[in-house]
């Protein structure tokens, strides 16, 4: 084991060793004033993610060409959390122009919006870049959107293929990830394993837009030559957690 | 099937099947909402309560909220039912039983209430603590008593014990050594030093188990450890050697959700012979370890009961219970706010699941513990689970899950820090397991006043608990 006690601070070599918060100290059985505050903070970041709306005028304004705009059946913040089953509708009396394209990307805000306005039009326009063949219908911002409503989108459209840009479920130190998440022939009632999915996609800490972009297209090349993504498209897509 | 009613208010209110009557009486959760089986108004619920007191709890022997036929479950908890444990109770309502249960936790009859687990079923159980608030789950929590051990005693009363969870996103061993050691030093770890591992290969898991067992061989702790890979991952890990104390396994309370996990109960009553033939035990022979969670079933689409209808996430997680008993557990825990807000949304409904899992599986004879913990979109918060473990440590519960800081990094949510462990038991005059304490006072850890020393940097113990991690 590669602890040592040499130096002045043995805590200093705990600390060093992990992203976890050991080594905090104390104020009695509980923590000191400023480490509690920095996991206040923390938590913050992460509930401002999850609840700050997304604009979508200034995500359209971040967007190139032209941007359609969805909504989910789930009417606000508090019923979305509590019924995923309803983000992954279209809401009543959503109509979307049948394209015939190959792809749609949408983006949607998740479960942080936040995500998608710092990440989302980076990973749209990478990954449009590599996909010279592909036609391409209109972007779609979707909000209160679970990565299912793809399915709904991409059936309305038309398209072959759905990638969804979602904001991801945040994390103490990582309230700004987005996730990609590729569905070969999508309409209602597709399952998680039939999916694929990079996450973690939130430079400079995490994925960069085209290392993510570069693997985003290599999968949907390869779900083209397949027929078919999720388990059955080997290698660089893991099967799912469910959302 | 009888029809079951009654008049609320000059308003009627029918319920035609036991599973309609078990979700309608129900407090209120997210989970039932979603899978449509919540009662549809406060009176409604209340209504269903008032039917489901008068019901006799024999009901339950007879009448099945997932089929006999189908659910492995159900015919194991039937099978198994011991009637002459049941008999004190036999002729009682559900209601009655409550009652019953208040008068024998007021008196201190922790006899009395203990002894009837092999006659109780996971549903009798879950109706009766559907008609308790939560100071009467914490009443009759903290009188049944349940007792195991491996290499430290479980359950006794005035005790408090804690999983140390030293997580790391990528199974690094100093850093997860280093989480241990911070653990070690708050006086935690008297349940089992848990690991959940960050991917289930047989390789990784050997390694882990290898690296904690130095690490309590090394320093002597009476304590277990335990890495949270699959269970067949830990039947591989036995055949090659591995030092496995206890065998791990996710529970939930349908044989369809139990196949979503992967298991059988042939297969885990295998992997239960397999530990007990290690012979690793010095106080007991407890080698197994489970958890399970509301909201489990219904998450794997396995939720449905007699006649296809969904069956509220409470009972079903009370059937789980019923699994893990068989199988003579040290330690079983629900992880009770990491699901999500679709099944428990906010600080309340997640506090009120932790005290009737807690009740539940103490009324069923498992040492149960909680995960008091929550995700970024609950709308749930650190106020929220003090609370909770506040009133945990009240209600007897066995043991509690703590990670550095209450920042799980590895599996992204919060749960308890080593400082909440330390808070529960001063609070509430309590202590860690005795075999434990004393390894405390051995290390010069232990304070006259009966807590865990706060160290200063230089300080001896815990200089030489840190020298004792370099080979």
């Amino acid at each position: 084991m590669a602890i040592s006690v040499a130096g002045d601070d043995p805590w200093a070599v705990l600390r060093s060793a992990t992203r976890a918060r050991v080594a905090l100290g104390r104020a009695g059985d509980a923590l000191p004033t400023a480490r509690e505050l920095e996991f206040r903070a923390a938590h913050a970041a992460a509930r401002d993610a999850v609840h700050s709306p997304l604009d979508v005028d200034r995500l359209r304004a971040d967007l190139d060409g032209e941007v359609l705009v969805v909504a989910s059946a789930a009417p606000d913040r508090a019923t979305y959390l509590q019924r995923p089953d309803l983000g992954r509708q279209l809401a009543e009396g959503t109509t979307l122009p049948a394209t015939g394209a190959d792809l749609a990307v949408v983006l949607a805000d998740g479960l942080s919006p936040r995500a998608v306005h710092e990440h989302g039009p980076g990973l749209a326009a990478a990954l449009l870049e590599r996909l010279p063949g592909w036609s391409a219908a209109p972007l779609v911002v979707a909000t209160q959107a679970r990565v299912a409503l793809g399915d709904a989108v991409g059936a309305a459209l038309g398209v072959r293929a759905v990638v969804v840009l979602i904001g991801e479920r945040p994390g103490l130190s990582s309230a700004d990830s987005l996730g990609a998440y590729l569905t070969w022939d999508p309409r209602p009632g597709r399952v998680d394993s039939e999916r694929n999915c990079v996450s973690n996609v939130r430079p400079p800490h995490g994925l960069s837009y085209a290392q993510a972009a570069d693997t985003v297209a290599a999968l949907l090349a390869g779900a083209r030559e397949l027929g078919a993504s999720g388990v059955a498209l080997k290698d660089e897509g893991p099967a799912l957690p469910s959302g | 099937m009888t029809v079951r009613r009654t008049t609320l208010g000059g308003r009627t209110h029918e319920f035609p099947t036991l599973v309609e009557l078990m979700a309608k009486a129900t407090p209120l959760r997210s989970g039932d909402v979603l899978a449509g089986c919540a009662a549809e108004s406060a009176a409604e619920r209340v209504a269903a309560q008032t039917v489901l007191a008068d019901l006799p709890l024999a009901t339950f022997l007879d009448e099945q909220v997932v089929g006999y036929d189908e659910d492995d479950v159900t015919r194991l908890v039937l099978d198994t039912h011991d009637a002459a444990a049941f008999a004190p109770v036999a002729s009682l309502t559900v209601g009655e039983f409550r009652d019953r249960l208040l008068a024998w936790a007021a008196a201190g009859d922790e006899t009395s209430i203990s002894a009837l687990a092999p006659g109780l079923t996971p549903e009798m159980v879950a109706a009766t603590s559907k008609l308790m608030r939560n100071a009467d789950l914490v009443a009759v929590g903290r009188r049944t008593r349940v007792v195991t051990g491996l290499r430290s005693t479980i359950g006794l009363p005035g005790t408090l014990a804690s999983r140390l969870q030293p997580n790391h996103p990528t199974d690094d061993p100093v850093g997860v050594t280093a989480s241990i050691l911070d653990g070690l030093l708050h006086g935690s770890g008297d349940a089992v030093i848990g690991i959940n591992p960050a991917t289930d290969s047989p390789a990784r898991t050997v390694a882990l188990l290898d690296l904690v067992d130095a690490v309590i061989s090394r320093y002597g702790i009476p304590t277990q450890s335990c890495v949270l890979a699959h269970v067949t991952t830990t039947l591989r890990a036995m055949e090659q050697g591995a030092p496995v104390d206890l065998v791990f396994q996710s529970v939930a309370g349908t044989q369809e959700a139990n196949r979503g996990f992967g298991v059988t109960l042939d297969l885990l009553a295998e992997a239960r012979a397999g530990a007990l033939a290690l012979g690793r035990g010095t106080v007991g022979d407890n080698v197994t370890y489970f958890e399970t969670g509301q909201g489990s079933a219904l998450s794997a689409g396995a939720h449905l009961g007699v006649g296809g209808r969904p069956v509220d996430q409470q009972t079903l997680e009370a059937r789980a219970y019923g699994v893990a008993r068989q199988f003579r557990p040290l330690l079983v825990n629900t992880v009770v706010g990491f699901i999500g807000p679709e099944y428990l949304y906010d600080g309340k409904q997640v506090l009120r699941a932790g005290l009737e899992d807690h009740l539940c599986g103490k009324l069923l004879g498992l040492p149960m513990g909680v995960d008091v913990c929550y995700t970024n979109h609950a709308e749930v918060d650190g106020d929220d689970t003090d609370s909770l473990m506040l009133l945990l440590g009240a209600a007897g519960c066995s043991f509690v899950i703590a990670v550095p800081g209450s920042d799980d990094v590895m599996l992204h949510y919060q749960s308890l820090s080593f400082s909440d462990v330390l808070t529960t038991r001063s609070v509430l005059g309590l202590r860690a397991a005795p075999e434990f304490e004393a390894w405390l006072a051995r290390m010069d850890l232990l304070g006259d006043d009966g807590r865990v020393r706060e160290l200063a940097p230089d300080a001896p113990a815990a200089k030489a608990l840190l020298a004792a991690a370099t080979p």
